[in-house]
């Protein structure tokens, strides 16, 4: 689950960390409200959940009330990445001194936690590792013992600030408040970027993020229920799939992708790009491939707005062909008509069975997934 | 030889009384593997699949002898069952188990690791090993009927049985195949199964199967092109389309912080020299040609 900006600052600021007076709209004359209660020149942010929305145009400083109730106008509604802006956090303009990097992940191969810090930052980490790998620098934190202090030190001194200074204080306090958050909310992904020095001297965390572990929400009731309310850069359709129990995210081709497995699906969807083709979605309908369960992926895919045609791949020990089948055939019955081709690559046991069965539905089972591709790429043309 | 197990793997099933356990028991030792008994707290006296259940590890250890475990356990209670097989004496734990938290998983294999335990997975389809016809997981009996000199090592399930299909029907045997398992923090992850591989004089040439998210990929290569893993590599990697990050399925398969897309790792490996194929189906061939290159 991705965190707002808003709710990110609101989590370290719970921890201790000083954050730039901000508050939440979601209309554009609460926009100027707020900016005529701060009486100074203010930003907006989109809050979406992706990374760049600045470069898209979800970033913008008002000097004026009236300019800022105007900027939100155009900034509501608008669609950064696909996603729609509802929210737009209003904060307080800090003119900068200097912008830094700083997050704080889970590390796949020291398996610990790994600070990442620059002394450059308000630009993606990539950029500053294609530009200036020598300016990150790496903090590994044992999972058993935890932050130390020579943790702190060691990051804020090559964010390039002196100790027995206010920012020293100001600094450590950001890393200490990271951490917590990162384990006590079982995030993903803590990052702030940019840090900055402000005009005043302080080092204050200008954005935010904090990815939390799905899997881990059912600890963390309060995010589940935000969550719920608003389910963030998760499409209604993913967010169908997902009570469903498939895994479900949107492509923006043509051919319809259902697999069993998360590899074999991606697998599927790169076979149909190998051969000239474009997936319009990736659903993977997990392990074992009941007819239900074949059935409820299928009218996903017969109700989808792009997908021409369907390719369904399914490699199965035990999975019986025949039972493939008899999905495919009650999807097609709930549906009414198939307004789509269908292809169906499958192995698996009674193969002649499911064979037939598709046969008197028009459809054809093949035995290799290179050949089926290509079919369901040509059905899609049509 | 094979790898992490062997004709002596005693087995026993935590959560073997659940759906998936007990189903999974039964054909475990329908391949050969010796399933000694399972674990199932509160259901102690009974039996499954012919086998005794018991209440704790400790006691199925004493019992059985047992020293590999397969745990099919609730993603709730699964880190505590790791942690229980560990304290048992259990050497190796193969956690099938999808959705544990990954703060919870990377604690209980460093634990297990810092104890000379070895984990695969968790949310994998775990290891098996036609040469000795032991199973410690989920895969499919009758794709691994056909013992040979070729090692798997996969981050994905349905692709490791595809991927071994098309090998076997062109006429390879495997020795032993590893699916390390889709979370981003595994047990063993793909260098530490390849480094193991390496190791087993009875295998010619490793087939790595990869997939968008961490970097597992591009060490693997590294280490290849630094000559420590002495034998082929042929490799695959699923997710060339994958739009960044967005969760492909597994918790590990996401493009994060501009890192792990399937383009730098695919040229990672073909940078060291291990050819990687276009296609599932093209795997056997490029195997092929690398053992007549060794």
């Amino acid at each position: 689950m991705k965190l707002y900006e808003y709710e990110a600052k609101e989590i370290l600021a719970k921890y201790g960390v000083k954050i730039p007076p901000g508050e939440l709209a979601t209309t554009p004359e609460q926009v100027r409200r707020i900016a005529e209660r701060m009486g100074k020149p203010v930003v907006l942010k989109a809050q979406v959940t992706v990374a760049g929305r600045g470069k898209a145009g979800g970033i913008k400083v008002a000097k004026t009330p009236e300019e800022a109730e105007a900027l939100a106008r155009q900034m509501f509604g608008m669609a950064i990445k696909g996603l729609v802006v509802k929210k737009i956090y209003v904060t307080e303009y800090q003119e900068v001194e200097r912008e830094m990097y700083l997050s704080l992940i889970i590390d796949r191969a020291s398996r610990k936690y790994l600070f990442l810090a620059s002394p450059i930052g308000g630009i993606d980490i990539e950029e500053i590792a294609k530009k200036s790998p020598e300016k990150i620098k790496r903090v590994y934190v044992d999972p058993f013992e935890g932050l130390k202090d020579f943790h702190v030190r060691s990051i804020v001194s090559w964010l390039g600030i002196k100790p027995g200074t206010p920012q020293w204080e100001q600094a450590s306090a950001i890393v200490r408040a990271m951490y917590r958050a990162m384990v006590e909310l079982d995030a993903e992904l803590v990052e702030s970027n940019p840090l900055a020095i402000n005009a005043a001297g302080e080092v204050v965390p200008l954005d935010a993020r904090i990815i939390v572990d799905d899997n881990a929400l059912f600890r963390h009731p309060d995010l589940e229920k935000a969550f719920e309310e608003d389910p963030r850069d998760v499409t209604e359709f993913e967010r169908y799939a997902q009570k469903i129990g498939f895994n479900y995210v949107e492509l923006d081709g043509d051919v319809g992708i259902i697999g069993n497995g998360a590899g074999l699906t991606m697998s599927t969807m790169d076979l149909v790009y190998h051969f000239g083709g474009r997936p319009a979605n990736f659903l993977d309908i997990g392990g074992g491939a009941s007819r239900d369960v074949v059935r409820e992926a299928l009218k996903v895919l017969l109700s989808h707005p792009r997908a021409r045609a369907i390719f369904i791949n399914i490699f199965g020990g035990i999975t019986r062909a025949d039972e493939v089948a008899a999905g495919v055939e009650a999807a097609l019955k709930e549906a009414g008509t198939a307004n789509k081709r269908i292809v169906v690559r499958m192995k698996g046991t009674n193969e002649e069975l499911g064979r037939q069965m598709l046969a008197k539905l028009g459809i054809p089972l093949y035995e290799d997934a290179e050949t089926a591709a290509q079919k369901a790429i040509e059905f899609a043309k049509q | 030889m094979t790898v992490l197990v062997g004709p002596n793997t005693k087995v026993i099933v935590q959560g073997i009384t659940g759906k998936e356990g007990s189903f999974h028991a039964q054909r475990m030792l329908e391949y050969g593997t010796k399933v000694v008994g399972g674990v199932t707290p509160g259901k102690g006296g009974a039996t499954v699949a012919g086998l005794p259940v018991f209440d704790t590890v400790e006691e199925a250890v004493r019992a059985t002898g047992a020293n590999a475990s397969v745990v099919f356990v609730p993603a709730r209670f699964a880190p505590d069952a790791v942690y229980e097989a560990v304290d048992a004496g259990i050497k190796l734990v193969v956690v099938i188990t999808e959705h544990i938290p990954i703060h919870d998983t990377l604690r209980f294999v460093n634990y297990a690791k810092a104890r000379g335990v070895d984990v695969i997975g968790p949310n994998c389809p775990g290891i098996v090993a036609p040469l000795v016809r032991v199973k410690l997981g989920i895969m499919p009996n009758n794709i691994y009927q056909t013992p040979g000199r070729i090692g798997v090592i996969s981050r994905s399930g349905t692709l490791t049985y595809e991927i071994s299909y098309q090998l076997v029907r062109a006429g390879f045997g495997i020795n032993t195949a590893i699916g390390v398992g889709g979370d981003p923090i595994v047990g063993t992850d793909l260098v530490e199964a390849a480094l193991m591989m390496a190791k087993d004089p009875e295998i010619d040439a490793i087939v790595a199967i990869g997939e968008v998210g961490g970097d597992a990929e591009e060490r693997l290569a590294k280490l290849y092109a630094e000559g420590a893993i002495g034998k082929p590599i042929v490799a695959y990697v699923a997710g060339r389309t994958a739009p960044p990050e967005k969760r492909m399925g597994h918790a590990g398969a996401i493009v994060m912080l501009g890192s792990g897309d399937a383009r730098s790792k695919v040229e990672a490996f073909k940078a060291a020299g291990i050819p990687v194929a276009e296609t599932p189906i093209e795997v056997p061939k490029l195997v092929a040609e690398a053992l007549k290159r060794k």
